[in-house]
């Protein structure tokens, strides 16, 4: 290694990947995917592991994502909670990978959630 | 990407209490349960709480899991790592008091800390190169080789107000100045690693657990002196360390952040490790590189100073690992960032090892100016079974003690100087009303006794002296004009010795005496150990009003000094008891005492 841009670039590449080992801030938005073993029978860690790997690779930091046992309505696991400080929390239900992705860049970076995945909408 | 990292402690304390195999079991568990690529597990360093150990801490949630048995790992594995359920039951208590958990840095313990030589400890793997960058690392020096000239280093060390943590606490900025003045064919750096206070183990979690923030401060240290060579001297005892140490350097050198023309600046600079073979006189500056250069370690007469004939005869610097483990963060930071923390003339954090009689036994880092009452009684979590503080002893053998009624003096070089104590390299060993302060005085003489290298007279034999008395008083021999004798034979040895060892060999014994003259007296004169610490001057006796009868006391003597009948009060026979104490821990009644 020769130049700082080298090192930067190292450091950029592993400061993301290791920012899971930060306390949860106040003010972080905290993402809680349902893991008991409804959950993990419904598919819920390829959505979990979807979840961090996309949150990571858009270096967005203030996002808090964790595992959290049953919430209660079995039949539409995988459930991904989000909760912002100071908004209502948005449950969206049966969650796969690809529907994960679109959470992360629609709600997460865009502020906007996806009204058809919640759970309002499935249970119309 | 992995979803979840699992920090297990890796520092000495926690492997002695079998960490290594933790990492195994988990390993081996999460392939069982398929997780391998979703859990990282990482062998960190010191977390500071080492009474809690072995340590562990599951990240994203924060879960501080301590006393974890190998035994414990498959729930881990199986409730939080794959379900996400957290194992209550293993949580260190404090953060487990609430519905939510306690965030670690809320808790006693931590909350009144900050981290600066330790920021890194317990956070990334000190064998992992990259991570050390990813928390910033080699900024700094890159920050010197491409920004900065030799003597905006220095004036930036200068401007910190840092001052040297093995316990001189002289200005770093200074000392850096001093060598970079003189000029040399060749200069040297060297970190002093060469620990030895009992009871001290600051310098040893740095370098497990931060190696490589010591090789980025020395090669800093190096381009702001003009040294393109430096040594580490650090303890054969400390195999990780050093193990981990030498990992780092070849790590650094693979990257190019040592050797040739580093960062294409033209600036070459490479490191050495030498292990030191325990003797405690080569932490003493001129011993440590007379003992670098292949030679027996004694001490050699200042001046010169190492800064004009250091190492090999070249000027040379030399600084405590500590030191050196706050440079980066100056350097990255600025020097406001340091002098902002800490008192007038003390700035920026210390980090001390908090030992002896406290409940939470393990590694705090302070900022300088904290009051030993904070220290003790919320960090430290107070004296364990409700016994009362006496004192603290602070710089180990070199340093003093400081009694109750000092417990609300600011930690720093000159407060601690005003009452007879030091800062020191940062050992503080509490003591509670069972020490008995002669005893302790005599415990750290006997320590420099042994380690006097005997190069000088007063120090090799005046310390002996020194230690007989306090033999005979501990005895019950002592007489008034012993203590007269004692603290002019202080003063001898303080003032004609040749290094800092036999300089600062007395000082347990004075400041103790001045402290707590009473205690000398009730062994002089009335033949007594007021704490019931001096086996010659205690007697074990039991209440015969209290005494039911029962024999279990009898039983349980290994000398059989204990008889009696069954139902009736015993005796012990003086003569006979060798004052183990066995029965006062097996009498149900409270009726046995040291008197």
């Amino acid at each position: 290694m020769k130049s700082v841009e080298e090192l930067l670039a190292i450091k950029n590449k592993v400061k993301g990947q290791m920012s899971v080992r930060s306390e949860n801030e106040e003010g972080n938005v905290r993402v809680l995917v349902g893991m008991a073993t409804c959950g993990i029978a419904a598919g819920a860690r390829p959505v979990l592991n979807a979840l961090v790997e996309e949150v990571a690779k858009r270096g967005l930091n203030n996002i808090y994502i964790a595992q959290t046992g049953c919430i209660g309505v079995c039949q539409y696991e995988p459930i991904v909670e989000v909760l912002e400080p100071g908004k209502e929390k948005v449950t969206y239900c049966k969650m796969t990978p690809e529907k994960a992705v679109r959470v992360v860049t629609d709600h997460l970076v865009n502020g906007q959630p996806v009204a058809e995945y919640t759970i309002g909408a499935a249970t119309k | 990407m992995y979803r979840s990292h699992v920090l297990v402690c890796g520092g000495t304390g926690c492997t002695s209490s079998h960490s290594p195999e933790i990492i195994e079991a988990l390993n081996a568990q999460l392939k069982e349960k398929g997780l391998e690529s979703e859990v990282q597990v990482v062998r960190t360093g010191c977390f500071g709480l080492c009474s809690l150990g072995p340590i562990m801490i599951v990240y994203p949630e924060g879960c501080f899991y301590s006393q974890v048995k190998v035994d414990d790992v498959p729930e881990i594995v199986e409730e939080h790592l794959l379900k996400g359920r957290i194992v209550r039951r293993l949580l260190y208590s404090e953060t487990a008091q609430a519905e939510e958990i306690k965030p670690l840095n809320e808790t006693n313990f931590y909350k009144k800390q900050h981290r600066v030589a330790l920021r890194n400890c317990g956070v990334i793997d000190p064998e992992n190169i990259d991570e050390y960058i990813g928390a910033d690392g080699y900024q700094a020096l890159a920050k010197c080789l491409t920004e900065l000239t030799p003597e905006e280093v220095v004036k930036i060390v200068s401007d910190s107000g840092l001052r040297g943590r093995g316990g001189g606490g002289f200005p770093t900025g200074r000392k850096w100045s001093f060598t970079a003045a003189n000029k040399a064919d060749q200069k040297y750096v060297v970190c002093n690693a060469d620990e030895g206070d009992p009871g001290a183990f600051m310098d040893r979690s740095v370098l497990e657990g931060d190696p490589h923030c010591i090789v980025e401060a020395m090669a800093i240290c190096g381009y702001a002196t003009g040294a393109t060579e430096g040594y580490v001297y650090v303890r054969a005892e400390y195999p990780i360390a050093v193990e981990r140490l030498q990992k780092a350097i070849k790590d650094a050198r693979a990257y190019g952040l040592l050797g040739k023309n580093i960062f294409n600046s033209g600036f070459d600079f490479d490191l050495h490790v030498r292990l030191g073979a325990g003797a405690f006189v080569c932490g003493e500056e001129t011993a440590l590189m007379t003992s670098i250069e292949g030679n027996r370690g004694e001490p050699r007469p200042r001046p010169p100073y190492p800064a004009v004939k250091g190492l090999f005869g070249k000027p040379t610097t030399e600084n405590n690992v500590e030191t050196f483990a706050n440079i980066p963060q100056i350097i990255l930071n600025g020097p406001a960032f340091f002098n902002t923390i800490g008192t007038e003339t003390s700035k920026g954090t210390k980090v001390f090892a908090l030992g002896g009689k406290i409940t939470n036994t393990g590694l705090v880092e302070i900022p300088m100016g904290t009051t030993l009452r904070e220290i003790v009684e919320d960090i430290g979590g107070g004296i364990p079974n409700g016994k009362k503080f006496k004192a603290a002893q602070t710089g180990g053998p070199s340093g003093g003690c400081i009694p109750a009624e000092y417990l609300d003096t600011p930690m720093d070089y000159d407060s601690l100087l005003k009452i007879g104590a030091m800062v020191g390299s940062g050992g503080l060993i509490i003591m509670d009303e069972t020490s008995c302060m002669v005893d302790i005085a005599k415990f750290f003489l006997k320590f420099t006794v042994d380690e006097s290298c005997g190069k000088c007279t007063p120090c090799r034999v005046g310390t002996r002296r020194l230690l007989e008395l306090l033999e005979k008083i501990t005895d019950g021999n002592g007489t008034m004009e012993d203590l007269d004798t004692m603290e002019a034979l202080c003063y001898y040895i303080k003032d004609n010795s040749l290094c800092g060892l036999g300089q600062t060999a007395p000082n347990p014994v004075l400041s103790s005496y001045r402290h707590f003259k009473d205690e000398y007296i009730a062994h002089v004169k009335d033949k007594k150990c007021p704490a019931g610490a001096c086996k010659n001057l205690t007697q074990i006796v039991i209440d015969a009003e209290k005494c039911k009868g029962c024999t279990a006391c009898e039983r349980k003597c290994p000398v059989g000094a204990i008889s009696g009948t069954v139902r009736n009060p015993h005796v012990i026979d003086q003569s006979k008891c060798i004052k183990c104490g066995a029965c006062i821990e097996t009498c149900r009644f409270g009726a046995i005492s040291r008197k």
